[in-house]
């Protein structure tokens, strides 16, 4: 049976768009037919995460008008079996796709694919609301910060409103020795204020940059640590049981010197 | 910088603490201010009926999972008179 799922988080630039191409590319590569949508209309950015920007004719929006057909708008990754891409239109605004549009989207999709990934923009307004429609699941993506947590706080609310009774959640960008001198948020902290089922942990990786520089999304890669993340929230959404990833570091005596000195 | 051997109060903590308190915030869609209003009229109601231990008044929220409760915790010092006879209450909570 195939899925949507929406990838969201409310805050902007916390790897919504990182993290659907990830999933995309780590579901295609376990073997499911798989389609990224990029519902960020107007901003989109899910083709140069990709590397698939070079090869865009239709977009989303020339489908909902009837400009082209389905199929003539989904790019076909070359690199990855079962793998396609429905770019944002970058001219229009997103005014230009209603919620029930977005449904009957999706909906054809699911025809001919197992997982539909969605792609929403950041904010709350009618971008989120097309997103969100057609969806049968929803992650929600946050970082370890005051901001991001409280704007998926709010998205949460959102998305239990509309129906989606259990969001789950990836923290993304979590950094092993800052957590470990309790600089930053752990995993369990942000658990227990937002009270929502963990999906996965991602570590900042500085590898995340360099796959973005060449358009090749970090699954791809056997020795990026996020790109292994991925990988495993990728088999979760399957439904497989995966031990989450140990992020953990233990602070050393060197590490606790290098503190003490730096504060002063 | 002076608290080398006391440690000092984690920054992940305070951050625990402002979300915690922005959050119920965000999740009601209340202000502090409009907290005080309702505990004033909630305490006004009841001192119709019974004298109550002002100072000693405790209103707060209460989270549990993603549902919140008001939590009142009124000390009653006596029940005025006229006021129903047959409730032998001198102190309980509301």
């Amino acid at each position: 049976m195939s899925q949507a799922i929406v990838v969201t988080s409310g805050k902007g630039g916390v790897g919504k768009t990182t993290t659907t191409a990830n999933l995309g590319v780590a579901l295609a590569l376990g073997g499911s037919k798989v389609v990224v949508v990029d519902a960020d209309i107007g901003l989109r950015n899910l083709d140069v995460v990709m590397g698939l920007e070079n090869r865009i004719v239709y977009d989303l929006v020339d489908v909902v008008e009837g400009y082209c057909r389905l199929r003539q708008a989904l790019i076909k990754d070359k690199r990855v079996d079962g793998l396609y891409l429905l770019p944002a239109a970058q001219t229009k605004d997103k005014n230009a796709v209603n919620p029930d549009q977005m449904r009957d989207l999706i909906t054809a999709l699911k025809e001919e694919h197992d997982y539909i990934l969605v792609d929403c923009p950041a904010g709350i307004e009618q971008g989120f609301r097309n997103a969100i429609s057609g969806a049968d699941r929803a992650i929600i993506v946050t970082t370890p910060e005051v901001s991001a947590v409280r704007d998926a706080d709010r998205i949460t609310g959102l998305l239990e409103a509309s129906g989606f009774e259990k969001p789950e959640l990836i923290i993304n960008r979590i950094k092993p020795r800052m957590v470990a001198r309790g600089d930053m948020m752990d995993i369990p902290d942000i658990i227990d204020i937002l009270a929502i089922d963990l999906l996965g942990v991602v570590p900042e990786d500085d590898y995340i940059v360099v796959s973005t520089n060449r358009g090749e999304p970090a699954v791809m890669s056997d020795t990026s640590r996020a790109g292994q993340a991925y990988r495993n929230i990728a088999r979760r959404i399957k439904g497989e049981e995966v031990p989450f990833m140990d992020i953990s570091e233990k602070e050393t005596i060197w590490s606790r010197l290098r503190r003490l000195v730096r504060r002063n | 910088m002076f608290n080398w051997f006391r440690g000092k109060t984690k920054t992940k903590d305070v951050a625990k603490d402002r979300l915690r308190v922005v959050l119920m915030q965000d999740r009601l869609s209340l202000s502090q201010g409009l907290m005080e209003e309702i505990k004033d009229e909630v305490i006004m109601a009841i001192s119709k009926y019974v004298e109550i231990d002002r100072p000693g008044i405790e209103f707060t929220w209460k989270e549990t999972d993603r549902k919140r409760a008001l939590v009142a915790n009124i000390p009653v010092i006596s029940i005025k008179r006229g006021a129903n006879s047959n409730d032998r209450v001198t102190q309980r909570s509301y």
